[in-house]
């Protein structure tokens, strides 16, 4: 890996300059001309040297794009997730896969301790350790973080051939090229790969169209190979993230699907059979997820399509060895009556004995975007977890969102069992992908796959109608992106005078657009998705300003109190904390227990002698929040403190949302709510702040991140203290008074 | 000649390093008694003298001495103090309230003693002791029941009491006799504190008021609300006792006889000797002091300490725990010492067994319930000191290869897998070999 890292970054602004300049098809002009002069090559052999050639570039393109986050900041993990992969993998690295399997973490969710091995999945870790050890092996010398840092790129590389591959399945080797150099630079992805976003989405969207793929040519070939190749992908996903879900209902959906519309084949029953039997047996390998794949309702449509896929195989033997038409009618009646009656009676009978758990919430919530808001919390208050506005998408997709539709008009007209599994994948992924914002995540490959089919479909047309007319030099610069031959079977009216320059004017057009799309990528990939969230930049007078609060706080924590210490913060920055500061905490992003969250939720909205109350119930020793008034950091603890009264509220009907609030409004100046003036979470947050001016001309005490004065300036802290606030305040760190001595 | 060199400066540091403060020797050594007047050093010198024949350093001030000063270099220089100043408004030197309070926080011993005289100061320390003396200022104890019997007939002023807190430990084995004979002004215990304990209590015939005035409103203090001595003993250990009676430990008092009305008993000697004898002997940790060590837990048939018990392991507890006799470490030998295996709740109480040599032990399962536990040993009885400990420890569920291979329950399934692998393989060579 650092044998291709190293010219990568060597040629950085080459790359830049490129990716903005022009979209791939100008690279294969190049290449296709120099092919031309220098070599003589067969047209096929031709095709294929532009074609590889296009695929190396948008490989590294993919990779090169992924590294503004590195050239902006520095080689670092991001936000919070990351955090918790890299200490495991660390792990992983230093005290082997067994020590890994059975890790039982007692630094989080003190005191009750996590099982690491049984809740994660551990594709990703497993991954980078492989790649790690594959480098020791190589003898470089790399440090794990380079590799964590680098893995997100790296497969986001890789899901650029596997979108050619399935491109080149659906459709043909154009459009596999178009999906490629589209998905190398898509924001949808851009956000959750670049490098230091080590996340396990990273890996997984490559998983996730690696085994659409392999299922798809299972389908289309019938071959046992191709569909234990998927299993194997598949195993791949679920040891990989959560989002295996996605594959094992919307797959049985397809079959579904085909099974109603009369595509039964053989070739189905080989790959769904092969891919759910071994997909399955695979996936309860995972500990986190092992009975569950039998069990729990999110996968019983899985097996439910198998059943009938075995009585659609009986059905047709019934068929095959019956003669008479009627008396089959007859028989499938019955059968499949009595197919659906067995199968309704197996769910009821499961659920009701509880031997299929009922779908979770998570689940739920994505079927019903509004459940979450009403009966979970903890689900509604992350932020990725909001329906989507409609500027994101726009904002992600650019202009594949107009060419999605286009590229579904395409799939409909030469339906095949392949584009029928596109459309379906493109249409219910883009649904989950306005329930939550992080799944537009899962929706980007369908969108620049479909989006990729109408480029590839609409150039290929017009071209050829340019090359039928007459022989331009315009055709050899658009036959590489038109990709294959171009199809002479394409009808052209020739009573049409300005049809040429009509076809020049759209192509033209086309290739405008493509190229704001990769201005767009770009831009958006160096402003919004390359900023790692622990490292705060803002513009000030003289440039750029950095916000380092985070690791300060952490590294203080880590160097200034006594190893068994434990931290008591929002769970947000749980694994940070356990990361950086090595220090044990009571809640972390891992929310697997609501009610410890619901404490900790508690205990900050609570009076100050309350809260202690349940901080010494938890042996808790330091309290760290995140204030953003100084620097006007908005995402701090305040404005997600509602949050906090919410969750600790659903447990603990002591508080209540509405004694924060005035008149339905959340505020935090003099008309605030008494309780909210004296609750822990604001005595924490505004300690000292009172004092200080943070913005001239204003008074003291100005909140910058709410633009509003404080209500209470004069606070007093009787069981805490401070320990450490941050150059910029952004963390503050209270320790927590013993009891008196005396008392 | 090194070695002789180490061995005369060990030797030559013996007597400092015995001197000292230290958790292995507990008992106070150097007391400082800061007094008003130091004819208060004669007028009270069986006391004093009973406090020097037990070893200790007594260092006499005036309390507004220019020079006065408890620690110096960050290093306290006296162990206990001992404030028969009640008329003090500001002590000398760099003394003052916070640092009196500073001295019994940081685990010195404090004698407070206050009598109709008592300044604000004197009372704002006994308030941060949880001890309130009557606002009253002019207000004394009066009990026209129990009083003590004398030629003239007086004002009912000098009471006897002989309620005591039933502790050996605080008041010794012997028990007071005589009642104990006492002039001065009356408090009452803080209710929100849980630390201070009433050791001598009023009669319920008793009241705080001005004997001198016609009592005019109820008096705010009386019966046995009113607390004549009360000890704290703070977390950190720390022993203070508060009285409103400076007469208590005078030559005086110590040396009368006491009667108390209408008891017919006559008492050559009041109580007071014993009583104070006794009370300073708990105060400088002669008595009463428990020091737990050597807290060790290991797993059954072995010796080390883990990191980490795995859950339904079996293990053993032992601590071991000993009580200051004034003059070295005695075990002390109970039977209701008791361990808690705690992680929010306990999971398993057990009471320790004794080897009457200070040892105790036990040994139980551990639940069958993963997270981080504690060993805790709560140990507070009244008068000893209070025995807190605590030691972490993480269990962890069975690892992947430690549950059992094989139970007997699953034969059917592992028959079940085998027969049809068999008959798989069966049936393809049959099918494809079997024309």
């Amino acid at each position: 890996m650092v044998g291709k890292t190293e010219p990568v970054n060597g040629s950085v602004k080459q790359a830049a300059m490129s990716s903005s300049s022009s979209n791939p098809s100008r690279s294969d002009l190049l290449s296709s001309t120099f092919s031309l002069k220098s070599l003589k090559l067969k047209t096929k052999q031709q095709e294929l040297l532009i074609r590889v050639s296009i695929l190396c570039l948008v490989y590294i393109l993919a990779f090169i794009t992924r590294l503004f986050s590195v050239l902006r900041y520095e080689s670092m993990i991001h936000e919070f997730d990351p955090y918790f992969n890299y200490r495991t993998t660390l792990f992983l690295t230093q005290k082997g896969f067994y020590e890994f399997w059975n890790w039982f973490d007692s630094e989080s969710w003190y005191p009750l301790g996590r099982i690491i091995g049984g809740t994660l999945y551990p594709g990703l870790m497993v991954t980078a350790a492989l790649i790690y050890w594959t480098l020791r092996l190589l003898r470089f010398a790399v440090h794990i973080r380079e590799v964590c840092v680098l893995t997100a790129p790296f497969f986001a590389s890789n899901t650029t051939l596997v979108a050619y591959f399935f491109g080149k399945e659906i459709w043909d080797s154009g459009a596999g090229l178009v999906a490629a150099a589209l998905i190398a630079i898509c924001p949808g992805y851009i956000s959750r790969s670049v490098a230091g976003s080590y996340d396990n989405e990273g890996v997984a969207i490559f998983a996730l169209l690696l085994t659409f793929y392999l299922f798809v040519k299972a389908v289309n070939t019938g071959s046992l190979a191709w569909a234990l190749a998927s299993a194997f992908g598949y195993f791949y996903m679920v040891s990989a993230w959560g989002g295996y879900v996605f594959i094992i209902n919307l797959i049985p959906l397809y079959v579904l699907v085909l099974l109603i519309t009369g595509r039964y084949s053989m070739r189905l029953y080989v790959a769904y059979n092969c891919m759910y039997v071994l997909g399955m047996l695979l996936a309860m390998q995972i500990r986190f997820v092992g009975f569950q794949h039998v069990q729990s309702g999110e996968h019983m449509a899985a097996m439910g399509v198998f059943f009938l896929m075995q009585v659609f195989y009986f059905l047709d033997w019934v068929k095959y060895m019956l003669s008479d038409t009627k008396m089959f009618q007859d028989f499938l009646r019955i059968t499949v009556t009595c197919a659906v009656v067995a199968g309704a009676i197996a769910l009821g009978v499961g659920t009701a004995s509880g031997y299929i758990s009922p779908w979770t919430g998570r689940f739920y919530s994505l079927l019903d975007p509004t459940y979450a808001k009403d009966h979970i919390p903890i689900i509604a208050s992350v932020s990725e977890h909001q329906p989507t506005a409609w500027s994101s998408f726009m904002f992600d997709f650019h202009i594949l969102l107009f060419l999605f539709p286009a590229g579904l008009y395409f799939c409909f007209k030469r339906l095949s069992d392949a584009t029928i599994f596109i459309v379906m994948y493109g249409l219910t992924s883009m649904y989950f992908a306005g329930v939550m914002v992080r799944l537009i995540l899962v929706a980007t490959p369908a969108v620049c796959l479909i989006s990729a089919i109408a480029v590839s479909a609409t150039i290929k047309n017009l071209t050829s109608l340019i090359r039928t007319k007459s022989k331009t030099a315009l055709t050899t610069s658009t036959k590489g992106s038109s990709g294959s031959k171009a199809s002479s079977k394409a009808s052209l009216d020739q009573s049409q005078p300005f049809q040429k320059n009509g076809a020049i004017a759209l192509l033209f057009g086309a290739f405008y657009l493509l190229s704001r799309y990769v201005s767009h990528c770009t831009w958006v990939t160096s402003e919004a998705y390359s900023s790692p969230s622990i490292v705060l930049a803002a513009r000030g007078a003289h440039g750029r300003v950095i916000f380092d609060d985070y690791r300060e706080a952490y590294f203080w924590l880590r160097q200034n109190t006594p190893p068994d210490a434990k931290v008591m913060s929002w769970w947000d920055y749980g694994y940070q904390i356990t990361a950086m500061g090595n220090r044990t905490v009571i809640v972390d992003n891992n929310t697997w227990n609501n009610t410890h969250i619901a404490t900790v939720g508690r205990a900050m909205s609570s009076y100050e002698d309350e809260a202690y109350e349940i901080m010494r119930s938890l042996d808790v020793d330091y309290v760290l929040v995140v204030f953003g008034g100084v620097t006007g950091y908005s995402s701090d603890d305040i404005n997600k403190f509602l949050w906090m009264v919410r969750i600790g509220g659903g447990v603990f009907p002591v508080i209540k949302e509405h004694d924060y609030l005035v008149n339905g409004e959340y505020r935090v100046d003099k008309g605030a709510a008494p309780k909210m003036l004296n609750c822990l979470m604001y005595k924490l947050s505004y300690y000292r702040f009172g004092e200080l001016v943070t913005e001239y001309g204003k008074p003291s005490g100005y909140d910058r991140a709410r633009g509003v004065e404080i209500g209470n300036k004069d606070i007093k802290l009787e069981y805490l203290e401070e320990a450490f606030t941050t150059s910029n305040w952004i963390v503050r760190i209270y320790k927590v008074k013993p009891p008196k001595n005396r008392w | 000649m090194v070695k002789l060199c180490v061995l005369i400066a060990a030797v030559s540091l013996l007597p400092i390093l015995c001197l000292s403060f230290s958790p292995d020797n507990p008992t106070d050594r150097r007391v400082l008694v800061l007094l008003d007047d130091l004819s208060l050093k004669s007028s009270h010198s069986i006391f004093f003298n009973s406090i020097k024949s037990r070893g200790f350093d007594v260092d006499f001030k005036l309390a507004d001495d220019p020079k006065l000063s408890l620690q110096r270099y960050g290093q306290y220089l006296y162990d206990a103090l001992i404030l028969f100043s009640p008329s003090t408004d500001r002590f000398g030197g760099s003394l003052d309230l916070a640092g009196v309070l500073d001295f019994v926080d940081s685990g010195h011993d404090l004698i407070l003693a206050a009598d109709e005289s008592a300044s604000d100061l004197i009372r704002n320390i006994a308030t941060e002791c949880g001890v309130d003396f009557d606002e009253d200022s002019s207000a004394i104890v009066i009990d026209h029941k129990s009083y003590a019997v004398s030629e003239t007939e007086g004002d009912h002023t000098l009471i006897v009491s002989d309620d005591f807190i039933q502790s050996d430990v605080i008041l010794g084995s012997t028990k007071v006799e005589a009642p104990v004979l006492y002039k001065g002004i009356a408090h009452s215990v803080n209710a929100a504190n849980s630390l201070v304990l009433k050791v001598l209590s009023a009669s319920p015939s008793a009241y705080s008021a001005n004997p001198s005035s016609k009592l005019s409103s109820p008096p705010l203090l009386s019966g046995s609300a009113i607390s004549l001595v009360s000890v704290v003993q703070a977390r950190n250990n720390a022993r203070i006792t508060i009285t409103g009676s400076l007469d208590m430990f005078s030559n005086r008092l110590l040396r009368s006889g006491v009667q108390k009305a209408g008891d017919s008993n006559k008492y050559s000697k009041s109580g007071n000797e014993q009583f104070v004898t006794e009370l300073s002997r708990w105060v400088f940790h002669e008595r009463g002091h428990l020091k737990a060590v050597n807290l060790r837990h290991h797993k059954v048939g072995e010796t080390d300490e883990p990191a980490i018990y795995r859950i339904n392991d079996d293990l053993e507890f032992s601590v071991e725990i000993y009580e200051w006799s004034g003059k070295s470490w005695e075990p002390y030998v109970t039977n209701d010492v008791q361990v808690q295996f705690y992680m929010m709740s306990p999971y398993v109480l057990k009471t320790l067994s004794t080897d009457q040599k200070g040892l105790y032990h036990t040994s139980f399962k551990v639940p069958d319930v993963y997270g981080v536990f504690q060993f805790k040993v709560e140990y507070q009885r009244l008068g000893y000191t209070a025995l807190s400990l605590s030691k972490q420890i993480p269990v962890r569920p069975f690892r992947h290869n430690e549950y059992e291979r094989f139970i007997p329950t699953a034969f059917p399934y592992y028959g079940a897998s085998f027969t049809t692998m068999a008959g798989f393989f069966i049936f393809s060579i049959v099918y494809l070999y079997n024309k």
